[in-house]
């Protein structure tokens, strides 16, 4: 049969690239760590930019390490399907949780003081 | 002659039907340790079927109850328990594997022409991983019960007593068994199908175990880590969805329902995938609209992760989300509807014969419809305020998950039997039994729509008096129900006596599992399965000729 | 698929079909059986995705919720530590990759010897955890009610703490089940079970262990660095 053939084809990638990606997976970590000791303007640009790094660090191992980028586009599908039910779950919960009655015990920042029953106006 | 099967005619019988995949080995341990997808068929089967008796003495039991207003024949302790355990059995380890773990490991594969699914281990991994769940379960029951209702919410469920965190665990386990499965089917349906079969040209079922495969692998695991997040509350008093300690109990009912919807449709559109086999076979005419079915399953599929937040329209979700979630649940109601009208179209002059699986399937349209249009009274904001936790609700989930589910469940096994076991059971008996649980299943949740319309709470032990002649009604109609369902135990099991006595196929089929013999051997086919027709491919010059069974009175309608 | 497994009325053979002991009897190509593998496999890493995301999603709202006590209790992890262990989890799948690759070029040596090494660098991951929750644990940092640290200015941090185990916990998990599989794929690799036609447990390790290390990708930012 001619599996070895395609087996041979699919193992692309090879050596020179794995080491590659590996050292900018090394400086992008250098960079989130420095980047943390940085303040830039509101915490929020911090917590993006570090996601952001994270991102671009994931997206090297899963093109490069787990071979997305030479594989069947399936595999890829699978991932991406995954991460967007989980930016849907997110994002839903996020906008429940925003677009809430402040009022609402379950708003309250703060632990609801007593066992009291749950509506106790949450003074603290 | 050409164009029908590359394979021996049906009258050449080359093995002998003794020698089938149920005897062949032979011994329990054989059994234990076997990959066949049909043996772990038949072993999910039976396991299911135990679930299902379990699960249904509950309900009968807790309809007792109800038959007064105060006490009958439990406390109101026991009362909480046994609904809770109805639920949680019946939602857990009946309905969710039902379908597609026990009736889909057997039929899948021999739909798709393939000898196996795609992970025999994994798939026997599945079964014994169920079998430790439903064991953790039913220790849970005997070690001090659940009372929390199949859904855990907290704060409730996180600080009440009893084996909360066992059952939690133990559902949490059987998600798993379901993971592995849904894994297994999509892997089989991209690899394994029969030369020259398309995607287009699988049979329906498979497109619709595709879609509940795909919910099954991305909504189980949030299922997962709620349950285990739900177990760490308990035990460590983690504060994330306890309000005393700084946590949200909504978020608790996000992450619930965010597996618990999807898993709505896990539970329903495998029985609309045994439908659209159902339908065309008994109408002996070609599927209407088959990419439209194709497809509304998947857009089911993908459209029920978007609507979970319907369930929490009085539960202290943002006013906002509330809108969005009611609004998106509509759209879902669509790719329903688009399925109901294709299998009407397809019975519109075809030349339908009433055999028992035929009967089910026409109960599951009137059944499903009704449970599918209440669904829209409660998706709309303002009518599920005055309806949200009665018992309209109550009615409106049994309607889908027992009128749809478990009818077309009833309906594929009284279909696939003489294909599982290679015995015909008494035909008249199974219509009997079929007429005794339709009227039995209206009888018993029809009147709770009125229940819960008039503002009947569900779950309540005790109710005022006015309600007691509609909820005594239900209980009678409860009777009935489990009348026909023995009688449907009894006319199977009974058939299991006979020696072999079907056909391979006896109902003029048109996919690949009616053509090898039935029992099939253990590989399945006695010939090389390469698909030569569609699945529904009714044209009379394209059937082989066999006189008595399959005679298309007229030719069928047109649609290939 | 060769004739006689078709026609053969045998009882079953599993994964003997013949000539192949790799290849099972109900794929007729290795092809057919990598790519059904691999699509399995990747299944299932989209499964630990959404199991991890459940985490993520009810830190992300708690943290929201409590972001003050957040800010403060991570300055009780030590970046330096967190810091080397994305080093040495990055460098492990580093190897991982040479030792799928290795295979794939039936270098049998170099498949052990890279295999050898990813587990040591699991091992030393562990080792470094196993420091800082002890360290934890001295302090009374530790998750709900078992929260003990005593002077506190923010209130509620036993809920960033609460997170931190759970996630941290739950991958350290998955390194163990990594060193376990890796395990088994050394033992076969020593015995040269794997060449360049089937080495297709070395790939699935391969994938889940890089799904392990992308998860802590993430893990490292949200949980040592952010402000
Ligand atoms: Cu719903």
């Amino acid at each position: 049969m001619s599996h070895d053939t395609t087996h041979a084809e699919r193992a692309h990638g090879g050596p020179k690239i794995y080491t590659l990606v590996l050292v900018a997976l090394l400086i992008l970590t250098f960079i989130t760590v420095g980047a943390s000791y940085v303040k830039l303007g509101s915490g929020m640009a911090n917590v993006i930019l570090a996601l952001g790094i994270a991102t671009v660090k994931g997206s090297l191992v899963g093109l490069f390490f787990m071979h997305l980028r030479y594989d069947k586009p399936l595999n890829a599908l699978v991932l991406l399907v995954s991460l967007f039910m989980l930016g849907l779950f997110l994002l839903s919960c996020y906008t429940d949780f925003e677009t809430r009655d402040p009022l609402e015990p379950a708003r309250l920042k703060a632990p609801v003081a007593a066992p009291a029953p749950a509506a106790a106006h949450g003074a603290h | 002659m050409a164009d029908v099967l590359a394979v021996p005619l049906h009258a050449t019988h080359k093995h002998d039907a003794s020698d089938n995949y149920l005897t062949n080995p032979r011994g329990l341990k054989s059994w234990l340790t076997t990959v066949d997808h049909k043996r772990i068929g038949i072993m999910y089967l039976w396991a299911i079927l135990a679930a299902f008796l379990i699960g249904g003495v509950f309900a009968l039991l807790v309809r007792i109850e109800l038959l007064t207003p105060k006490t009958t024949i439990m406390s109101a302790e026991t009362y909480n328990k046994m609904f809770s355990l109805h639920g949680a059995v019946m939602v857990f380890l009946f309905i969710i594997p039902s379908i597609p773990a026990a009736l889909g490991n057997f039929a899948l594969p021999l739909m798709l022409g393939a000898k196996d699914v795609a992970f025999p281990r994994l798939n026997l991994l599945s079964y014994y991983i169920y079998v430790v769940g439903a064991i953790l379960g039913i220790t849970a029951m005997v070690g001090g019960g659940i009372d929390t209702g199949w859904t855990f919410y907290t704060p409730y469920s996180s600080t009440t007593g009893g084996a909360v965190s066992l059952m939690t665990f133990a559902a949490f386990v059987l998600g798993f068994s379901s993971i592995f499965t849904g894994i297994n089917f999509i892997a089989t349906i991209h690899k394994l199908r029969a030369p020259g079969m398309t995607w287009y040209q699988m049979p329906l079922f498979c497109w619709s175990m595709y879609a509940t495969a795909v919910i099954q692998v991305l909504a189980t695991p949030v299922l997962g880590i709620t349950l285990l997040l739900l177990i760490m509350e308990r035990t460590f008093h983690i504060g994330i969805f306890d309000p005393k300690l700084g946590g949200d109990p909504v978020l608790f009912q996000h992450f619930f329902w965010f597996y618990s919807h999807p898993a709505v449709y896990i539970m329903i559109v495998p029985g609309m995938a045994i439908i659209s086999e159902l339908i065309p076979t008994f109408s002996k005419k070609s599927i209407f609209g088959y990419k439209a079915i194709g497809f509304s399953s998947i857009a089911i599929a993908l459209l029920g992760f978007l609507v979970w937040g319907h369930h929490m329209f009085v539960a202290g979700q943002s006013q906002l989300a509330s809108t969005l979630f009611s609004f998106l649940t509509f759209f879902v109601a669509i790719p329903s509807g688009v399925k109901v009208f294709n299998w009407l179209a397809t019975m519109y002059r075809g030349s339908i014969s009433l055999e028992t699986p035929m009967l089910y399937a026409i109960s599951f349209l009137l059944l499903f419809s009704i449970g599918g249009l209440t669904g829209l009274f409660l998706g709309m904001m303002s009518v599920d305020i005055h309806l949200h936790d009665t018992y309209f609700v109550v009615a409106h989930f049994h309607y889908v998950m027992m009128g749809g589910t478990v009818i077309a469940f009833l309906g594929g096994l009284h279909y696939w039997w003489p294909k599982m076991f290679g015995r015909m059971y008494n035909e008249n008996l199974g219509r009997i039994a079929c007429a005794l649980i339709f009227v039995g299943f209206n009888a018993t949740f029809l009147p709770q729509f009125v229940l819960g319309s008039r503002g009947m709470p569900r779950r309540y032990y005790n109710y005022l008096e006015q309600f007691q002649p509609l909820h005594q009604f239900s209980t009678f109609g409860s009777w009935i129900l489990g009348l026909g369902l023995f009688m449907v135990a009894g006319n199977l099991l009974a058939s299991l006596r006979k020696p072999y006595d079907a056909p391979r196929n006896p109902w003029g089929g048109r996919t690949f599992e009616w053509e090898t013999q039935s029992p099939p051997i253990t590989h399945n086919f006695d010939f090389d399965p390469v698909l030569k027709h569609g699945p529904y491919d009714y044209r009379p010059e394209k059937l082989p000729p066999r006189p008595g069974v399959l005679s298309p009175a007229r030719p069928a309608g047109g649609h290939s | 698929m060769s004739e006689s497994a078709l026609t053969a009325p045998a009882p079953r053979a599993p994964e003997h079909s013949g000539h192949d002991s790799t290849l099972q009897h109900h794929f007729a190509t290795h092809e057919q059986q990598f790519d059904a593998s691999k699509i399995g496999m990747w299944l299932f890493l989209g499964t630990e995705i959404l199991l991890f995301g459940g985490l993520f999603v009810g830190y992300g709202l708690m943290q929201a919720a409590h972001s003050e006590a957040f800010v403060a209790a991570h300055h009780h992890l030590d970046k330096r530590l967190g810091f080397l262990n994305t080093v040495v989890l990055l460098v492990s799948s580093w190897t991982m990759v040479m030792a799928v690759h290795s295979a794939s070029k039936d270098r049998r040596k170099a498949t052990v010897r890279y295999l050898i090494a990813t587990l040591a660098c699991a091992a030393i991951f562990l080792c470094v955890k196993y420091f800082e929750y002890g360290h934890k644990f001295h302090e009374g940092l530790l998750p709900g009610m078992y929260y003990s640290h005593k002077g506190d200015a923010v209130p509620n941090q036993f809920i960033f703490f609460s997170f931190y185990f759970m996630m941290t916990g739950l991958h350290a998990l998955h390194i163990l089940g990594g060193m376990v599989a890796m395990s088994w794929v050394l033992r076969k690799a020593v015995r040269g079970e794997f060449s360049s036609t089937w080495y297709t447990p070395v790939d699935l390790v391969g994938l889940y262990w890089h799904l392990v290390d992308l998860i802590w990708i993430y893990l490292f930012p949200l949980l040592y660095l952010i402000s």
